[in-house]
């Protein structure tokens, strides 16, 4: 009886290590099951696992607040500290669950679309890109940080690589391009701090960095690092490799991607320049955050007007998604605790949404053969449901109000709003923005519903398994819509402790 | 007994209980024009249930959902709305009894959608009407607008696609450009967009920004059709009729109107419109609109879109009303909701039988119409009688009570306005039944011209609301009685 109790309570305690080293264990043993459906229901478990860990461990975080763990028992500064606030416990939620609604849905499109003898590499795959994000979330430390994100990316090029389209290899070497430089940009950054402070840990490095802050050496690493990660969540200009990773992608690897990779990479970003940077008052003139905005707008005035002119429906999306990274830039570059709101649960929501509408993309093109929107023409008769979560989840990309985007657009508009004459400019442009938004979901709901299909080949609806993770996400984005409770809320106290540890 | 605040949620809900019977039923089509007869007639029967309590001043509320602190999902039944509801679904029954007669004697396709968004579209213009505030009364404009589009294309032709994407293109440009900036203007001055007598925004806003919030109001209201963004009314039009004659006649429109008006009675407050001089300019911008869409109205040689241009006519004499900031003005607006809504359906309705009986559209090809469709054209005078302003018909009274609510906000010239445009309301409707009595049909010979009246279920629908425009005129005064509160604070 006392043994169980004692069992039970180390586990509890070993939760933050659990959360990577589960995932990253499981990623070779699911190599050797080479039984048809065995790794993917393998993945599936650990999914669920390493989703309840990414639960209990939020719950911990907001009723004794945060976490410090010791990787192996060596005690920060030296050894690798495991640190969750509330942002990164949010941010583990959103990666964790989304692989778990992704993975039901992955059944039908990986067995369409990676060949049958390399399913158990592809799911291996999967779990090491998700082990890599939870790294980089729940890390303490600047260099660790590094280290996942590595292992995210080579697991990611080989999931984008994966499919049958040919054009994916280009697509995944694109990326990896990119990708690789980013890293190492990141690597410098993380190096020349190192090289500053002497100390990897980023409490640590925050309260080292104050006296050496005004050198050029921290400032060449702030600019590494910023423009590192901007690379990795590909705000304008460094997006040009996520269209083509996400559009010829295995379906559920974008639905997967689309609704993680980036928001980790946001997180890194605020954690960078909040933590490390925020305190650093030689900065303050610099107005680090500000020079986030440019890119901002234009990141999602060129994404959405871009969307508005692709021919191809996962294309689009992709596009949409540069567009909406620019929301969460905005809001993170605004800088003020409701800007911040914005930008957090906006990467809630916006994983919400667009994995939604990636999964009905995935589902047509496994029905059709193809998202051209041309061959979409009457999908809306053929598939009925799946059309309709499309054009549901698209309100939430527009920002209707009762869905979860109006949310967002509302914090990231108030927000704006707060920064006098250029604020109402800022608001204006993101309403702008909205109406384009308008214009290229409407695209897709006019050919779908209302032109005739084209005959030929009988279109069939879409599996269940694909068809309950959907409406899952679908739902999901009316219920955050309508009940803001728990993701507002976290989201407020996220960003106030992200601007407490600033000041 | 059900309490007030079931009577509202069902108000919502009857018409999509219905939608989902209509699709069910969707193979059967005499069952499924059961189920829409039996939604509408139950829908006005529990809305006309919440009536008595809101004549005795009662306000029943109910929030759904709660967003945000001070967002939420509310409905509030004031008299203007409940009036608006009562019409809308008052005459979805006479409008539903039309359209079985016109879709089957047209032998349209696809009846199983159009009679679901039909529903889908009478509950959102409900959802409209009970809105207790600028966020709930957007959400269901929006649904409004996206439920109409699948009725406005409803042809599937390549003009009906020209239609539905300049409607829906205008509607929704306005309303998330203009409107729903004007929403969150209105949260940062005030911190609430709750509709509250007397209005918010008093002391709060002045001068410049007080005429600009207006005009992002007014105009992100693109159903209420003020100059310019009147284009989509007339290209609306290549809808089926019963969609023209319900959705753009009346609940559409007039939830276009009817927002301005609950905007700015329970928002800007009558007591800012009057005394600020930088909200003035829109009673001008309605006599332009109301005066010009007259002028272009007698242009029109199809039917359709001239009752369309007179449509937009008379939408400005409703903002007129509201802009004057008058007592008067606002109660004369409102009741111009009812007597318009009454005179244009039938208008519309006659337009449409003359469509499935003939198969003629152009007004120069409708000499001696009178002689072939005598009730119809009759039908059709006693409409454009009232659409005009004569007594005993409804429409005088409501032109009267504007008069007198631009005499109190001295805005002589508006009167001067008035009775030029019911000039023009004469010079552009009454040739079309004059012409069609007088003349003989082209073509028609010496001998006696056979009737050929459009189907019974038409006609009955059309004899209802002519006759509905007279009994308006008689209770007029109970009508006024019940709109006077909402323009004074603490009287409601």
């Amino acid at each position: 009886m006392s043994t169980a109790t004692h069992a039970g309570f180390s586990l509890l305690a070993n939760l933050p290590a659990l959360q990577v080293v589960v995932p990253m264990v499981a990623a070779p043993i699911c190599t050797f099951l080479r039984f048809r459906n065995g790794p993917w229901a393998f993945a599936l478990l650990v999914s669920a696992a390493v989703f309840w860990i990414a639960v209990t461990l939020l719950q911990q975080v907001l009723t004794h607040g945060v976490i410090s763990y010791e990787m192996g028992g060596w005690a920060p500064p030296i050894g690798i500290e495991y640190r969750i606030d509330e942002i990164n416990a949010f941010v583990l939620l959103i990666v964790s669950g989304i692989s778990l609604v992704a993975l039901p849905y992955a059944l039908r499109s990986v067995e369409r679309e990676v060949p049958q003898d390399k399913h158990h590499l592809f799911y291996a795959a999967w779990l090491l890109c998700l082990c890599g994000m939870l790294g980089i979330t729940i890390t303490g430390d600047a260099f660790n940080i590094f280290v996942f994100l590595e292992i995210s990316s080579l697991s990611t090029y080989m999931l984008i690589a994966s499919g049958r389209d040919p054009r994916a290899l280009t697509a995944a070497f694109q990326y990896l391009v990119l990708g690789t430089l980013g890293a190492t940009f990141i690597l410098i950054g993380v190096g020349l701090l190192y090289i500053m402070t002497g100390t990897l840990n980023i409490i640590d490095l925050a309260d080292r960095l104050g006296p050496v802050s005004d050198t050029t050496s921290v400032r060449a690493a702030a600019a590494f690092l910023i423009v590192g990660i901007a690379l990795k969540f590909a705000l304008f200009p460094a997006h040009f490799w996520l269209p083509n990773g996400y559009a010829y992608s295995p379906s559920a690897v974008a639905v997967f991607l689309s609704a993680t990779a980036t928001k980790v990479s946001v997180y890194v970003l605020l954690r960078f320049e909040f933590t490390v940077f925020g305190g650093i008052e030689a900065f303050d003139d610099l107005h680090f955050a500000r020079l986030l905005l440019p890119f901002a707008i234009a990141a999602f005035l060129v994404g959405s007007i871009a969307a508005i002119f692709q021919t191809d429906l996962k294309r689009l999306l992709a596009w949409s998604s540069i567009a909406q990274i620019g929301y969460m830039a905005l809001g993170i570059g605004l800088g003020t605790p409701d800007g911040l709101t914005a930008g957090i649960v906006h990467m809630f929501n916006h994983a919400l949404t667009k994995g939604a509408l990636f999964m009905a993309a995935g589902a047509m093109f496994l029905s059709i053969g193809s998202t051209r929107i041309t061959n979409l023409a009457g999908v809306g008769k053929t598939m009925p449901f799946t059309t309709l979560a499309f054009v549901l989840a698209g309100f939430s990309l527009i920002g209707v109000p009762t869905t979860s985007g109006f949310i967002s657009k509302w914090y990231l508009v108030l927000a704006a709003l707060q920064h006098g004459n250029a604020g109402y400019f800022l608001a204006g442009l993101v309403l702008f923005s909205s109406i384009l938004a308008v214009i290229y979901i409407w695209r897709i709901v006019e050919v779908a519903y209302f032109r005739e299909p084209a005959g030929g080949a009988v279109v069939k609806e879409a599996p269940l398994s694909m068809l309950l993770p959907l409406w899952a996400l679908t739902l999901g984005c009316y219920f955050f819509g309508l009940e803001t409770h728990y993701s507002v809320d976290i989201a407020r106290q996220a960003a106030e402790s992200l601007l407490g540890i600033a000041r | 007994m059900m309490s007030l605040e079931t009577h509202i949620e069902l108000a919502l809900l009857i018409p999509l209980i219905g939608l989902i019977g209509i699709i069910l039923t969707g193979r059967m089509p005499n069952v499924r024009e059961g189920v829409t007869l039996v939604t509408a007639t139950a829908n006005a029967i529990n809305v006309w249930a919440i009536f008595p309590a809101v004549q005795s001043g009662a306000q029943p509320s109910v929030t759904l959902f709660e967003m945000l602190p001070g967002l939420t999902v509310n409905f509030t039944i004031e008299p203007l709305g409940m009036m608006f509801a009562v019409i809308a679904s008052t005459l979805w029954i006479v409008n539903s009894i039309y359209s079985i007669g016109y879709m089957r004697g047209n032998k349209e396709q696809n009846q199983t959608r159009f009679y679901a968004c039909f529903a889908l579209s009478i509950s959102a213009a409900i959802g409209v009407a009970f809105a207790g505030n600028l966020l709930t009364l957007f959400i269901f404009y929006e649904i409004l607008t996206l439920s109409t589009y699948p009725l406005v294309t409803h042809k599937g032709n390549e003009d009906a696609k020209r239609g539905g994407r300049t409607y829906l293109g205008i509607l929704m440009a306005t309303s998330i450009g203009l409107q729903l900036p004007a929403i969150i203007w209105t949260w940062h001055l005030t911190g609430t967009i709750d509709f509250v007598e007397g209005g918010t925004l008093l002391g709060k806003v002045q001068g410049v920004s007080a005429g600009l919030l207006l005009a992002l109001y007014v105009y992100g209201i693109g159903k209420a059709a003020l100059m310019p963004v009147h284009k989509w009314l007339p290209a609306a039009m290549v809808a089926p009729t019963p969609v023209s004659a319900l959705l753009h006649a009346v609940a559409v429109v007039k939830a276009g109107v009817f927002s301005v008006i609950k905007i700015i009675v329970y928002v800007f407050g009558l007591e800012l419109i009057s005394t600020e001089t930088a909200t003035n300019w829109l009673v001008y911008a309605a006599a332009i609109t109301l005066t010009l869409a007259s002028l272009i109205a007698m242009n029109q040689d199809n039917l359709k879109r001239r009752l369309a241009y007179s449509t937009i006519s008379q939408l400005s004499y409703v903002i007129l009303g509201a802009a004057l900031g008058t007592a008067m003005g606002v109660v004369g607006g409102g009741m111009h909701i009812a007597m318009h809504a009454a005179g244009k359906i039938t208008l519309f309705f006659c337009a449409g039988a003359i469509y499935v009986a003939l198969h003629k559209t152009e007004i120069s090809d409708m000499k001696g119409i009178g002689r072939i469709m005598p009730v119809t054209t009759f039908c059709f005078m006693i409409g454009a009688l009232s659409v005009i302003g004569i007594p005993p018909l409804g429409g005088s009274w409501s032109k009267f009570l504007l008069m007198v609510g631009a005499a109190d906000a001295g805005f002589q010239f508006i009167i001067g306005v008035l009775i030029v445009s019911s000039l023009l309301n004469v010079a552009y409707l009454m040739p079309i039944p004059l012409r069609g009595f007088m003349l003989r049909p082209p073509g028609a010979g010496d001998g006696p011209i056979r009737r050929q009246e459009a189907p019974l279920a038409c006609l009955i629908a059309i004899c209802i609301t002519a006759s509905l425009t007279l009994v308006l005129f008689f209770i007029a005064g109970d009508i006024y009685d019940f709109l006077l509160p909402i323009t004074i604070v603490g009287g409601g």
